[in-house]
């Protein structure tokens, strides 16, 4: 799969000398092509004796992936083709596919070592990307910050790790399985690894780089960085700890049910007050972190599936809310929730798309975000955490404000000058297209659930 | 699958069709089309519905159909429905049909506007024909979201924090149900999520029932206006746009008390008999509580929004009252009470349109220049206050000759003081009809005012027809409502 993947950027690299119009075409080409030969469900083999594993779960989890970034490519494009970043086009790509396989390493991992190589191929790439406007001063410092708290959280991962190879003398996966026991050591190498991957998922409290990031850096690339890299790191997140932290099962969800109910409910109260709509955006995808990890709590099948089944259904409601602020914003430069009053008179297509997407992620029906969310719940509730899930829910409720806020502001609230008319380019109008699909059909559809259930395992 | 699919099919439709309609005429040919097929299909069910029954069908859900939906979770579309969903999909065809007609003279955005308002509608319809309790909490949010939008955009008055706060209740109150829901789903086993065949298993444990009977029976009631979670009602009915309030006191509110009978009580018995108590006291007090806001309101709206939240309260009060009788008062009176508060703000909504207020004590003396629509006025407070001959009579009787069953002192106690809203409705409403349709004319400039237009004739008298025709003819929806309650009147009674 790997190899893939590597055939894949040597493509892109080579390409990149050409400079013609037919390049995101190629990259997003490619990329497709690689998608549909991963959607065949692979059977189970692990290369690098027991480093890195495949089975089917995975080859799901890649697809997701893989499907999110096509979407961002496509809305990239309109971003990548302004003077100032058109030379550069072919980085971006390189870029975000090396951070793509750094999340497949991930993802696939059989040893923390693996693991970490993949976070660090993972994060590395990212900090460049959010530097990509390298001449905008936000965009550099959100490159910095970035880049910081990625070291930061990496040093301790990396003592983390330490304390758990100090206790069970492996750091394969299932030895560590095996030998793991309730001592202080394991249980504190437990904790800095729960907080080091918490800085990539953005939990509270670790979470503190996130609006800034997301603020400066460009719109794609946030947009990748809100549900890609952060769908990987809870997927990793939830097999690590069902495969090698099984025995301290009660620990860790006892940490992470009073993170989970931090992560959401403090994101939401800060969501509420935010004007600028992509540090909205932040705050909001902190939260769906919450919903997100309340599936890695849950720690059985049923838990299992909602994850992935959130995962890509949260991708395709956010690069629908994403590629409308990014196509807005290239074109009249405006990120301002104020900005976006008056939209629907203006724009009925953009501000119907943005109100069914952010339906979507408050978790409204018939659209999938309503289903998902049942589904994360179902299977924590299963698992006996009823008073979290509750928590959770009221937090919904919260989270219907602020989106409310945004739809208000397209439909009710007037505008002297409101965002002019524009149409929006091909590639970002398939891209919309293909999350709306998304939106709806995913929920309605259950074959897509019964899929993922298929290949589903817990503790 | 069978014809009760109809029922959100037809929405589905009209919402496409309304999709691609370019101009006003299309989009009320489309809605006329596709309310009329919903009525015609409702009065079709209720027809086979009896006609069934008469021929001896025994089950407890008549026209059962299933399809598998999310097999891993036993989520399935199952349809079917009984007396008491005949009674409501009749009450919605009759507020969609007429509410149709309320909304002719719509002018700002009419095609949104009817779009929301079928979305609506689909999920209502679809709320009463499900009988899978993930499938029915779909539609139940699905009817809630659209209300946002058309207060918001639509509404007059301090509509933004009006429809804000309506939402975020409404959906306060389905974060509660949804617990509810899970709790029942694995409290039963996770094994299905047919609401007959829970009740048939019945085996959620007590304690189960004990810590989640609250929260799922509060997540319906807050849509069914229970004291102290009524305070969205209100505000919300006062800046709605008339078709709007028509459809939410009408049709909405009825969700929540059907779902306290069908889902909390039905499914939870243990639960209810270990709660009636505080909830029985929260209902009276609503019932009361109501009755003397509306007298000291001073907007035509406030007042029926208050009588509104105090008949919704006394459909909480029937149905926690456990006995066939009480039980099929309290379907009648949410029938009535949705015909019949659909009639009045319909009425308000006409006078407001044309005197542009709805002060009581700016009008007067507007059956001099309104008669028609004054009339309907006086027959819808009729109603309101529960004369002989008009549907809010038969449903008021029922109720409190049910309550007056329970010889026990609580119950009594609870009886009494609910009877005394009858008084209070007769008083607020005969002042109202009184200070507005009576009198001299005040203000010179209402004389020029036009009388009901042809489609608001229509809707006015179609409502009127059925509110008396269910006051005056009660026996054949009372037998078809009271044989289906006696399966959940059983469940309590059986412990």
């Amino acid at each position: 799969m790997a190899v893939i993947v590597i055939l894949l950027l040597f493509d892109v690299i080579t390409g990149q000398k050409k400079h013609d119009k037919y390049f995101s075409p190629l990259a997003i080409g490619l990329l497709c092509v690689h998608t549909l030969i991963n959607i065949v469900p692979s059977p189970n083999y692990d290369i690098f004796g027991g480093m890195y594993y495949n089975t089917p779960m995975i080859g799901i989890v890649r697809t997701v992936l893989n499907i999110g970034t096509i979407i961002v490519f496509l809305q990239a494009d309109i971003w990548l083709k302004r003077e100032d970043t058109s030379f550069k086009r072919g980085e971006f790509y390189v870029l975000t596919l090396s951070t793509l396989l750094g999340m497949y390493l991930m993802i696939g991992a059989g040893n923390f070592l693996m693991f970490y190589i993949g976070l660090e191929t993972a994060s590395i790439p990212m900090a460049t990307l959010a530097a990509f406007d390298k001449f905008r001063q936000k965009s550099a410092e959100a490159g910095a910050k970035y880049i910081l708290t990625a070291m930061f959280s990496s040093g301790l991962l990396l003592f983390g790790l330490s304390m758990i190879y100090g206790a069970t003398g492996t750091l394969y996966f299932d030895d560590v399985n095996k030998l793991i026991t309730s001592q202080p050591m394991a249980i504190m190498g437990l904790a800095f690894f729960l907080s080091g991957l918490g800085f990539k998922i953005s939990l509270v409290p670790f979470h503190l780089w996130t609006a800034d990031v997301y603020q400066g850096a460009p719109t794609s690339v946030t947009s990748y960085l809100s549900v890609i890299s952060k769908g990987a790191a809870a997927f990793a997140m939830l097999t690590i700890l069902m495969k090698s932290f099984q025995p301290l099962v009660g620990y860790w969800q006892q940490i992470l049910v009073w993170i989970i109910i931090v992560t959401i409910t403090l994101a939401n109260l800060f969501a509420i007050r935010q004007d600028n709509l992509k540090r909205f955006m932040a705050f909001s995808s902190v939260s769906q972190a919450g919903y997100i990890v309340l599936g890695v709590l849950g720690a059985n099948s049923m838990s299992m599936t909602s994850l992935v089944f959130y995962i890509l259904v949260y991708i395709a409601a956010n690069l629908a809310v994403f590629g409308i602020i990014n196509v807005i914003e290239q074109k009249s430069g405006k990120v301002n929730i104020s900005d976006y009053n008056g939209l629907y008179k203006v724009n009925p297509k953009l501000a119907f798309a943005m109100t069914i997407s952010l339906f979507s992620l408050a978790g409204i029906p018939p659209f999938a975000g309503f289903f998902s969310k049942f589904f994360i719940f179902a299977g924590a509730f299963k698992a006996g955490f009823w008073l979290v899930v509750f928590i959770a829910l009221i937090n919904t409720v919260i989270s219907l404000y602020y989106y409310l806020l945004i739809v208000k502001a397209m439909y009710i609230k007037e505008n002297d000058e409101p965002i002019a008319y524009f149409k929006s380019d091909c590639y970002t109008k398939i891209s919309l297209a293909i999350c709306l699909l998304g939106v709806i059909g995913l929920g309605v559809a259950s074959i897509v659930y019964d899929t993922i259930n298929l290949f589903a395992y817990g503790i | 699958m069978n014809f009760l699919i109809l029922f959100v099919l037809f929405p589905l439709l009209m919402l496409l069709g309304l999709w691609f309609s370019r101009n006003v005429n299309q989009v009320r040919g489309v809605m006329v089309v596709g309310s009329s097929a919903l009525l015609i299909t409702a009065i079709v069910t209720a027809v086979m519905y009896i006609q069934a029954r008469a021929a001896g069908a025994q089950g407890e859900m008549l026209f059962t159909s299933d399809l598998s939906w999310y097999a891993p979770l036993n989520i399935k579309l199952s349809l079917g429905v009984d007396g008491i969903s005949v009674a409501m999909l009749l009450l919605s065809g009759v507020i969609v049909f007429t509410g149709t007609f309320v909304s002719w003279q719509m002018k700002v955005m009419v095609k949104e506007y009817f779009l929301w308002f079928t979305f609506l509608a689909t999920g209502v319809f679809g709320f009463f024909i499900s009988i899978d309790i993930f499938t029915m909490f779909m539609f139940y949010e699905v009817a809630l979201i659209p209300m946002y939008l058309l207060i918001g955009y639509w509404g007059t008055g301090k509509k933004e924090y009006s429809a804000m706060k309506l939402t975020l209740m409404l959906m306060g109150g389905s974060a509660l149900l949804l617990i509810g829901i899970l709790a029942i789903y694995f409290g039963n086993g996770a094994t299905t999520m047919n609401l007959l065949e829970i009740a048939r298993n019945n085996h959620i444990p007590p304690m189960v029932q004990h810590i989640f009977f609250p929260l799922l029976f509060t997540g319906f009631a807050v849509l069914g206006a229970m004291f102290p979670f009524h305070t969205w009602s209100p505000d919300g009915h006062a800046s709605a746009p008339t078709a709007v309030s028509m459809l939410h006191a009408g049709v909405l509110m009825k969700l929540g008390g059907y779902g306290c009978l069908r889902v909390a009580i039905y499914l939870m018995p243990l639960g209810a008999h270990d709660w009636t108590w505080l909830f029985l006291i929260l209902a009276t007090i609503g019932v009361v509580y109501g009755a003397f806001s509306a007298c000291v309101q001073t907007d035509l709206k406030y007042i029926n929004a208050y009588s509104s939240v105090s008949h919704c309260s006394m459909v909480l009060f029937a149905i926690l009252m456990l006995n066939q009788t009480a039980t099929t008062g309290a379907v009648l009176q949410m029938v009535s009470h949705g015909l019949m508060t659909a009639l009045f703000f319909a009425l308000i909504g006409m006078i407001y349109g044309r005197t542009h207020t709805r002060d009581i004590r700016l009008l007067s003396g507007l059956m001099q220049i309104m008669p028609f629509l004054c009339v309907g006025f006086a027959i819808a407070a009729l109603a309101n206050l529960g004369l002989p001959g008009l549907s809010g009579f038969v449903a008021e009787m029922s109720i409190f000759v049910g309550a007056f069953q329970h010889a026990d002192t609580f119950h009594r106690v609870c009886t009494i003081f609910a009877t005394t809203s009858i008084v209070i409705a007769a008083v607020y409403m005969l002042r109202l009809v009184g200070k507005i349709a009576y009198g001299k004319v005040e203000n010179e400039h209402y004389r020029l005012l036009t009388d009901a237009t042809w489609d608001e004739r229509f809707a006015v008298i179609c409502l009127i027809f059925c509110v008396a025709g269910v006051g005056c003819a009660p026996w054949w929806i009372s037998s078809m409502i009271s044989h289906s309650v006696m399966p959940i009147v059983n469940a309590v009674a059986a412990l």
